[in-house]
């Protein structure tokens, strides 16, 4: 008896009719978006221009306001550090009613919608609504923030209380443990180290977020360059973009360290 | 003493696990409860303790009725029934000592128990057990950093804090390899005796329950089919309770091996 000596991985979508049916269609769709995207290459080509004319006015890039900058960003890094604090803190207790294997259902869903409605909107979007809420500022940018550590601490968070070892729950409650000890003892010990490396992980990413909600009035450097921009001071503005991705190269980099190490 | 009658547990619609199951146990007696994987004595061990909830049928430990307890009463209960695990479901990331004195939780305020605050009768007691399995050199090491054989022996000791008026080992040794199995045997066989303390061990290893254990019980699909001295466990009383499964072959390889 022979046996075939060719072989080919099963496809991913077993009909072959449904199969190019997906394929084609992918490749209408996109075909038909570029075709009738309204893209004005008059603009486009005038835009290049002035972009010319931004980065000309931008070099050689000017620290004479360093002080302004300065204290812009020692604003975003305390937006960062206040919110982070805040978002983690309130991201506890919302992981342990988003986890499906030991909040009643009720809670669980109550916990899921917390973190979807924290999830779906860009924090550009929440910062605009805050900003008409409390005003412009730092308090603007903290709110905001702390609603964007929410939706990613709480939602990674409730991951991994998902995925503990049970056996070690059971044990408490055998042993007659009250909620909250066998919450202390079974499942806090589990979930510690990814708990570190989230909050050091949250704190690199709102110093970056705080930068751009900045821009629509939440305070720190990011108002100080939509400042900038707006009074045409590009060799201003280059100075502060240069800082921005100093201080959030260096700041992936520790966290990065940081986390390795845990 | 320990009183189960007519006990019932069913999971979903489907035929039950436990069919009026009915078990006594007396005095300080270690009993082994043998059966093929399935045959439901992992459920008969955790609807004492209510880690299963019974479906119907009544289980009573010197008086207490322990079916229907809810919330404050459920936790006083289950204080008095230690219990022993395969996997030993240590917290791994505590020390010896944490895990030890997690058997008090039941005991101690949960303020107590995240500062660690143990009161030092138990910090005493922990000691005693642990120096009595031989670990209490252990006491400052995390807990995933010993041997199997020293974790479940950290299992026992965490049991043994609750003061329980009862032991239930589920597989204690399956985990293990043969000599620290036969070791943490021997264990749990004299503690019953220093403690005098009734002990009930689910096992797979009959050799074991015919060495360590003063009584065994065979199960088959939710009933008790055998129950009597380790002695009266002949071939066909085995033939009945492994008969139709894989693990009647690998009974009798052992019974030949010892």
């Amino acid at each position: 008896m022979s046996h075939p000596d060719t072989w080919q991985r099963p496809p991913f979508i077993s009909n072959p009719v449904l199969r190019w049916a997906v394929y084609l269609g992918v490749i209408v769709y996109v075909g038909w978006t570029l075709v009738t995207l309204p893209i004005d290459w008059g603009r486009v080509a005038e835009g290049l221009v002035r972009a010319q004319r931004i980065f000309g006015g931008a070099f050689p890039p000017s620290f004479e306001r360093s002080g302004l900058l300065i204290d812009g960003f020692l604003e975003s890094l305390k937006i960062a550090v206040l919110a982070t604090a805040g978002g983690v803190l309130l991201s506890i207790p919302i992981a342990f009613m988003a986890a499906r294997n030991i909040a009643p259902r009720p809670v669980f869903y109550l916990g899921r919608a917390i973190v979807i409605v924290a999830r779906s909107f860009h924090p550009v979007i929440v910062a605009i609504i805050f900003v008409k809420a409390v005003g412009f500022g730092p308090f603007a940018g903290v709110l905001t923030l702390i609603v964007y550590s929410i939706g990613f601490v709480a939602k990674m968070l409730a991951e991994r209380i998902e995925e503990i070892d049970f056996g070690q729950v059971e044990a408490m409650r055998a042993a007659g443990a009250p909620y909250f000890s066998t919450l202390a003892y079974a499942i806090f010990p589990q979930i510690m180290p990814r708990q570190i490396g989230l909050t050091i992980y949250q704190l690199d990413s709102n110093l970056r977020a705080s930068a751009v909600v900045g821009i629509v009035g939440a305070g720190g450097i990011g108002a100080t360059l939509a400042n900038a921009f707006g009074r045409y001071d590009y060799d201003f503005a280059l100075a502060i973009t240069m800082v921005i991705v100093a201080a959030i190269l260096l700041s992936e980099g520790v966290s990065g360290w940081i986390r390795k190490r845990l | 003493m320990l009183k189960i009658t007519d006990l019932v547990k069913r999971y979903g619609g489907g035929d039950p696990v436990l069919k009026d199951l009915g078990l006594t146990i007396e005095g300080e007696s270690v009993v082994s409860i043998i059966g093929s994987s399935g045959a439901g004595k992992s459920t008969l061990l955790r609807c004492i303790n209510r880690l299963v909830e019974p479906t119907s049928g009544s289980i009573v430990l010197n008086g207490t009725e322990l079916t229907r307890l809810r919330g404050r009463h459920l936790r006083e209960a289950r204080r008095k029934i230690g219990m022993v695990f395969q996997s030993f479901n240590l917290v791994d990331r505590l020390t010896v000592m944490e895990n030890v004195q997690s058997g008090r939780l039941g005991y101690i305020s949960t303020w107590a128990a995240i500062m660690r605050r143990y009161p030092k009768d138990d910090i005493r007691r922990a000691y005693e057990l642990m120096e009595r399995v031989g670990i209490a050199h252990y006491a400052n090491k995390r807990a995933d950093e010993l041997s199997g054989g020293e974790r479940q022996r950290v299992g026992v000791v965490r049991a043994l804090m609750q003061k329980p008026e009862i032991l239930l080992a589920d597989e204690p040794t399956a985990s293990l390899d043969p000599k620290t199995s036969e070791q943490i045997m021997g264990l749990l066989r004299d503690l019953s005796r220093e403690l005098k303390l009734p002990v009930l061990i689910n096992i797979h290893n009959v050799h074991e329950a015919r060495e360590y254990t003063d009584r065994i019980v065979g199960m088959r699909y939710g009933r008790i089919i055998f129950d009597d001295a380790p002695g009266a466990l002949d071939q066909e009383a085995m033939d009945r309770i492994y008969s139709g499964s894989p693990a009647a072959d690998r009974a009798d390889g052992l019974r030949q091996a010892s």
